[in-house]
């Protein structure tokens, strides 16, 4: 028994710590040392928020690629020099270019990017409002005589229908 | 009444077409949008555009890999259009286009400047001296100190830079013969100085 909750309690701990550090865990962000408090908080959603251009779908934070490594370590020595993440954002992008930003910036070539669906969004709730809007002023066409017998035909016969099966 | 009836007709059949017309809104919406995403597919997300294109090329100064004595720097660029080639002796691209590298070296008026990038210089030599050397120079660069600096994320990585050391064009992925034919070639005698 006390075996069996050690083993949980451990299989639990390591599930933690996967979970916490799952993609900071193979290269180790120790290696890059700070002296001030908050330095190294601030690396990390730094590098967080760069892309990596190799492995796209990963950030400067979660890639093993040595062009990744090389840009820790140059942001690292940028900010040791005491460069804010500005100048460091705008030194990368003039040399990767915008795509580096895993958010890219609000600018005319964007805005499509960044407005189109709230776009999308107004015209399609307005086209439906406006259907919905029509079809309730319109007012049901009124059955014509040969359509009203045909209605009272229809549901004399499926009265006696009902007889029947009941 | 013979002579009402034909307007009402035209304005029944007008009502008609404008409702066709607006059930093919529709179809004309998604062929547009599936024109786009179908252009869409064509693109390579690993192509990323470099922001240095029409800038002066990024100031370097290395070690020539042949000679460790010997500095390169952006003098090597002035004067001739260059294609700078961003190259390794561990990737298999960069051996794939290397043939090619030699028949523009050999004939063409252009200089090939080699950026060995990540390497190690005896592995690198050695494979200059496998599969001959297109490089008037290579720039030695193992620790990625100024290839960050060109924005280089991968080899082969090739930038067509101009007799002002004016970066023209940058070519991700192996030079072929169609690249170079179809798309390096061009920009390169766009630039060439008009010397006669």
């Amino acid at each position: 028994m006390i075996h069996r909750v050690r083993k949980l309690s451990l299989s639990l701990a390591l599930l933690a710590g996967t979970l916490a550090f799952g993609n900071l865990s193979a290269y180790t962000l120790e290696e890059f040392k700070f002296e001030q408090p908050g330095q190294h908080e601030a690396f990390r959603d730094l590098i967080a928020k760069l892309r990596c251009l190799v492995c796209q779908n990963e950030s400067l934070a979660g890639s093993q690629a040595g062009v990744a490594q090389d840009l820790r370590e140059e942001v690292y020595r940028m900010m040791l020099e005491g460069q804010s993440d500005e100048e460091i954002v705008t030194f990368l992008v003039d040399r990767y270019g915008d795509f580096v930003l895993y958010e890219p910036p609000i600018k005319p070539s964007t805005y499509i990017l960044w407005f189109g669906p709230f776009i999308f969004l107004g015209v399609g709730g307005y086209l439906l409002f406006r259907t919905l809007g029509r079809k309730k002023d319109e007012p049901e066409e009124d059955l014509t005589e040969a359509e009203r017998a045909r209605l009272q035909r229809l549901l004399a016969a499926g009265g006696d229908k009902q007889e029947h099966i009941k | 009444m013979t002579a009402t009836t034909p307007p009402a007709t035209t304005a029944a059949t007008k009502a008609a077409t404008k409702a066709k017309r607006r059930a093919l809104i529709p179809l004309v919406i998604f062929m547009a949008l599936a024109a786009l995403l179908f252009y869409g597919l064509q693109l390579d997300p690993r192509k990323v555009p470099s922001p240095l294109v029409n800038k002066p090329a990024p100031v370097f100064e290395l070690e020539s890999l042949e000679d460790p004595s010997r500095t390169v720097t952006n003098e090597i660029l002035m004067g001739k259009v260059s294609l700078v080639n961003v190259w390794a002796s561990w990737c298999p691209s960069c051996r794939q286009e290397h043939g090619e590298l030699m028949h523009i070296a050999r004939n063409n008026d252009v200089q090939v400047v080699g950026f060995n990038w990540k390497d190690t210089r005896p592995e690198a030599l050695e494979m200059l001296r496998r599969y001959g050397n297109p490089y008037v120079v290579s720039a030695y660069d193992p620790d990625n100190r100024y290839g960050l600096h060109w924005g280089v994320y991968g080899a082969p990585e090739t930038f067509v830079v101009d007799g002002e050391g004016i970066i023209r064009y940058k070519h991700i992925g192996p030079v072929d013969r169609n690249v170079w034919e179809t798309t390096i070639r061009p920009i390169v005698e766009q630039y060439r100085p008009q010397s006669s």
